[in-house]
């Protein structure tokens, strides 16, 4: 006689503390092994695409912000970015830096957030608080710079909204002091931690060829060996200037990722360092004046600026006909915005490539003969936020 | 990085006829090939020993909705070794079934489930075309030119039902589109850049 073979159907989610938001995931368990893992997305989906083709081109910048909303400026980036290639606009070298500066503050603030809460995933608590304290100090940067602590609204073709407060710097230099201590801190409590090592190390693992098959990107594919970092490969603003280091991985499991990341902080730290240091004067947007708006003193005595004012933040500017792919090296992967434009004031389609929707393509792949305890690991390591993975 | 230019003579001299025409633009290779060709040049860009494009970025499509074909397709390759990527694209009109290219590429799954959810392009032999980031029981393709911005239907919890319940979208205020854009063309010159910071 013949045993049935019987599965029992677990419905994980869409509100469950370990699923990093919004996911539901429908389980096949056969015991405790997990046979099939099949991801219900779309539970965050606000149609940001949509909104994106009937708004202006500045309008649409905000809604970058609420992607990946735990780096919000990277994402913004990679959508300057292709307006500035469309327009053949120069950005300001001060503008590159400011730019850099806070791409790398947002690879800290999501990188400690993925850290620290795949920790608290396995079972240790101590890391998220220490973690958020520094989150904490880093979004006060963000909200000096731009007057929020989430949603910046910060980058715009061309360069940066506005120049750096006084005394930014020199509390972005203090935080970059003392910082290291806090990384190598985590470090004692989880790189050599029993009960982390035993959840994380060899769970979850991705050969060279199979992150290349699943379109993998960023830490996913680096921790897998794959030496690929568009910062280096592809530099765009000021990162050919800068002098940094591309960890990777070996086994391509959980563990070499965390690796990866807190290597990758303190590269991050080391590169906004240099940048502080390189910091140069001058402006921080460009001059182009269909692109930037004035400056509000000269709106009281010169009539072109008023018009310039009025028409850009009504008609906003035109992007001539083009279609460009242009993307960055977000926190958790190649950001990407596809834009069609067609010489009006608004974009005819803005296709984003979020790399959270590649990687969590790939759980069935990953999770299956994995234990049902090992789905939050694998989850916490593939660094998947809803906001970019539904837009 | 590979130049691009003799990329180009390369691809275009192998697969000759049906590539229908590649430009360069943006440090990008733009390819434009005919919907049938699509898994012959694929399997080619993948495969073959000079170009190495083994990472399928994403797919997605756009609408054109006044013309014959009405949705063009785009496929985002990118090759790690040439450190290069190519945009291959297509159109079709509003009834063709176009091939999957998961067994080409794994990861096309999910990119093919979202351009059918998002247009109604289907795929054949597709593994899984389900809808994926729409509700359950969705109805429309939302990123079609013709499907309105506010959509079709509203989700809210009823008291008296007690229940969530979906009814016809009612605005207080009907969706206004502004029409700012000026019908005069600017002048092309900029008066003077200053120099200093605001």
């Amino acid at each position: 006689m013949t045993k049935e073979k019987k599965t029992l159907n677990l419905n994980f989610g869409p509100q469950h503390p370990a699923a990093h938001g919004v996911l539901r995931l429908i389980l096949e368990l056969d015991g405790e092994v997990v046979e099939k893992a099949d991801p219900h997305i779309g539970l965050l989906h606000r149609g940001t695409e949509k909104l994106i083709e009937h708004k202006t081109y500045t309008q649409a910048v905000p809604y970058f912000d609420r992607l990946d909303y735990v780096a919000p400026m990277n994402q913004e980036h990679a959508f300057a970015l292709a307006i500035e290639k469309i327009l053949n606009l120069e950005v300001p070298i001060r503008g590159q830096f400011i730019r850099v500066i806070f791409c790398e503050i947002g690879r800290i603030l999501s990188h400690i957030l993925n850290v620290t809460t795949q920790a608290m995933d396995v079972g240790a608590l101590t890391p998220t608080l220490w973690g958020f304290e520094e989150r904490e100090k880093l979004m006060g940067f963000y909200e000096r710079v731009s007057g929020s602590r989430l949603h910046a609204n910060y980058f715009r073709p061309g360069g940066v909204h506005q120049d750096l407060p006084r005394g930014l710097v020199e509390d972005i230099a203090e935080f970059c002091e003392q910082f290291p201590t806090i990384i190598n801190d985590l470090e004692t409590l989880l790189t050599d931690n029993r009960i982390f090592k035993q959840r994380n190390v060899d769970i979850g693992i991705v050969s060279k060829q199979d992150a290349l098959d699943y379109s993998f990107s960023g830490v996913m594919l680096r921790g897998s060996g794959v030496a690929w970092d568009l910062r280096k490969s592809q530099p765009y603003d000021c990162y050919e200037q800068l002098k940094f280091k591309v960890p990777i991985g070996k086994n391509g499991d959980c563990y070499d990722r965390y690796l990866c990341r807190i290597e990758e902080m303190r590269e991050s730290v080391n590169i906004i360092n240099q940048c502080l240091v390189k910091l140069p004067k001058g402006p921080v947007k460009t001059q182009d004046a269909k692109v930037t708006p004035p400056a509000k003193k000269e709106l009281k005595n010169s009539m072109e600026a008023l018009i310039h004012h009025f028409k850009l933040f009504t008609e906003g500017y035109r992007v001539d006909k083009d279609e460009i792919y242009s993307s960055v090296e977000a926190p958790k992967g190649e950001f990407g915005v596809y834009l069609i434009s067609d010489g009006s004031n608004k974009p005819y389609k803005c296709k984003i490539k979020a790399p959270g929707f590649s990687h969590l393509q790939a759980m069935d792949y990953l999770i299956k003969g994995h234990m049902l305890a090992d789905v939050p690991a694998v989850l916490g390591s593939m660094d998947i936020v809803f906001g970019e993975v539904d837009r | 990085m590979i130049n691009l230019s003799d990329l180009e003579k390369k691809i275009n001299s192998e697969l000759a006829t049906k590539i229908k025409l590649s430009e360069i633009k943006h440090n990008q290779l733009y390819l434009y090939i005919e919907c049938e060709n699509l898994i012959d040049v694929l399997v080619f860009l993948k495969s073959s020993n000079f170009t190495k494009f083994r990472q399928l970025v994403d797919i997605t499509a756009v609408d054109y909705p006044e013309e014959n074909e009405r949705f063009k397709l785009i496929y985002l390759l990118l090759s790690h070794e040439l450190n290069s990527r190519i945009i291959l694209s297509y159109t079709i009109n509003e009834k063709e079934v176009i091939p999957s290219v998961t067994e080409i590429f794994p990861s096309a799954n999910w990119m093919e489930r979202e351009v059918f959810d998002m247009y109604g392009i289907k795929f054949k032999d597709h593994p899984d075309l389900r809808r994926i980031l729409t509700d359950y029981n969705f109805e429309g393709f939302p990123l079609r030119k013709d499907f309105p911005l506010t959509g079709h239907n509203e989700v809210r919890y009823s008291e008296d039902d007690k229940k969530v319940i979906y009814e016809p979208v009612k605005l207080e205020q009907n969706y206004r589109n502004f029409d700012y854009e000026s019908p005069w063309e600017g002048t092309k010159y900029i008066k003077e850049i200053s120099k200093k910071n605001d």
